[in-house]
């Protein structure tokens, strides 16, 4: 067994400067820096999170909305810097935060499976080889020559999906993502999921829906203002969260 | 930094492709924009000047093809430092999700505004063809036409550089964008597209500095030399356009990797 680990998380903290009104140009830049108005407020989204994940472990990240879930994602996916602490990730990354962020419009299916691709480090020569696989796990066969921006929402992220899984990456990163598509694809998409858990692949799964992580995860955390206030073992992790969050209603 | 362009070449070459595809995509006439597009402004221009100013179009031997130069590399300077610019604004939902080294976006873009450029100078092969054959006013053609690479080369390192420094520029300040369009009609009217510096009848020398500080002068200068007056360039133009031209990329990669840790923030 492999023992090194494939997430390992060390002393984590980020800091955001919140600026009461987001500046994004030079005449306000100016005339705030000449009134001297500019101010700018620290937050820390995150705070001294420590954790690891062997290869094949699956976490389940919980919290409130605010508690830093999407962006200690984005930490791992390699998006965001950390402000302190340092964080290793070993192999593949595939990121399914949003699923379809990285299509462009205009482009058709067809394109943007090899556009996707490459965004996530592949060949052309690579893609082409999953090319007919991925076509036909998102049902959009005789779709694939139009341009996405024509494509429903559900089409899209059944795309999005397909590629992303196709690759066979070692760090999955799902974002509530799994509840895409209609009720059919929904199956099929998780039967993905569970085949490539099968697989061996680490699973890093951000959701409020604590049934669906008891069954795909074995671990997990909670998340409560940038702090992490559990990490253990999902059952233990998810009855407290249930508890949590029942008893504030 | 090199180790992952190579790494993300596939990616470099995805969106160069994109940029190519998606420009003719929706037009009737596709890649002959590229051809009509130079040749109508250039018709344009030596009317309004040749024409309607009377401006005496025999002292730069061939006035059309003296302004089709000129106009194709400030073209494509505008054009490609536009483009990456808006790269990284432009990518933000791809930046906000994966991780991807962000120079990729201004630099792929300039490439692929280096390529339709590329295509678009076989106008000025058609034209020097044509006056050639049928006018009595020929360009001067010398082996130092094939020498016309080491200008656009500059040209490219030029606008790479300042790709940089603009999209770094453009995730903080978004009115960047209309400051730049006034400064890129500057930069046209400092560039000696229309004229010929030693034609201007001033004699005021800051002025002229000016017009010598302009890189593109340096290079647009160069290039004529070539194709048009059949001559070696003046070094002090390679030397001074060249040493520009690193040293604004050198400028674009510093405040770039300075600064790329930022951009999710502001984007």
């Amino acid at each position: 067994m492999d023992i090194t680990p494939a997430v390992s998380v060390n002393g984590v903290s980020i800091m955001f400067n919140l600026n009461n009104e987001k500046i994004d140009n030079v005449k306000e830049y100016f005339i705030k820096l000449v009134t001297r108005r500019l101010h700018y407020a620290e937050f820390w989204a995150l705070k001294n999170i420590s954790f690891e994940l062997m290869p094949g472990e699956r976490l389940g990240v919980l919290g409130l909305n605010g508690a830093g879930k999407s962006t200690l994602l984005k930490v791992i996916a390699g998006v965001m810097k950390p402000t302190k602490g340092t964080v290793s990730v070993r192999g593949v990354v595939a990121p399914l935060l949003e699923l379809g962020a990285g299509f462009d419009m205009n482009y058709s299916g067809k394109e943007n499976i090899f556009l996707y691709g490459a965004t996530m480090g592949y060949s052309r020569k690579f893609i082409a080889s999953k090319y007919d696989e991925i076509v036909a796990f998102s049902e959009l066969k005789e779709f694939i020559d139009v341009p996405v921006k024509n494509y429903s929402s559900g089409m899209r992220a059944r795309l999005g999906f397909s590629i992303a899984t196709a690759v066979e990456p070692e760090v999955l990163i799902l974002d509530e993502v799994l509840s895409v598509g209609d009720a059919k694809f929904r199956r099929k998409s998780e039967a993905r999921v569970q085949s490539m858990i099968d697989r061996g692949v680490t699973v890093l799964f951000v959701s409020h829906n604590t049934p669906q992580v008891r069954t795909l995860c074995d671990k997990a955390m909670i998340l409560k203002k940038g702090e992490m206030i559990m990490f253990g073992d999902v059952g233990e992790v998810c009855d407290v969260y249930d508890e949590m969050t029942n008893g504030k209603k | 930094m090199f180790k992952n362009l190579y790494k993300y070449r596939w990616l470099t070459g995805e969106i160069v492709r994109k940029n190519i595809k998606l420009q003719y995509r929706n037009s009737v006439l596709g890649v002959f924009w590229t051809f009509l597009q130079p040749l109508l402004t250039t018709l344009v221009l030596v009317m309004v000047f040749s024409r309607l100013l009377g401006r005496d179009s025999k002292a730069v031997l061939n006035y059309p093809v003296f302004i089709l130069c000129g106009r194709l590399l400030y073209e494509f300077y505008t054009q490609s430092t536009k483009r990456a610019m808006r790269s990284i604004t432009l990518s933000a939902s791809v930046i906000k999700k994966v991780y991807i080294p962000k120079y990729i976006y201004p630099l792929s873009n300039v490439i692929s505004t280096f390529i339709t450029f590329c295509i678009s100078m076989l106008v000025l092969v058609a034209f020097i063809v044509y006056f050639q054959l049928f006018s009595d006013t020929p360009v001067n053609l010398t082996p130092y036409a094939l020498l016309a690479w080491a200008p656009l080369l500059i040209l490219f390192i030029l606008c790479t550089g300042v790709g940089l420094i603009l999209s770094v520029l453009e995730v903080f300040f978004r009115d960047i964008e209309y400051l730049y369009d006034v400064f890129c009609m500057l930069i046209f009217y400092l560039s000696p597209i229309i004229y010929q510096v030693n034609q201007l009848k001033t004699a005021n020398q800051w002025v002229l500095r000016a017009l010598m500080a302009n890189p593109l002068y340096a290079i647009i200068s160069m290039f004529r030399s070539c194709v048009l007056f059949g001559e070696m360039w003046n070094w002090n133009w390679f030397y001074y356009s060249l040493g520009f031209s690193v040293l604004m990329v050198l400028i674009g990669a510093a405040l770039f990797y300075k600064k790329q840790d930022q951009f999710i923030l502001h984007i």
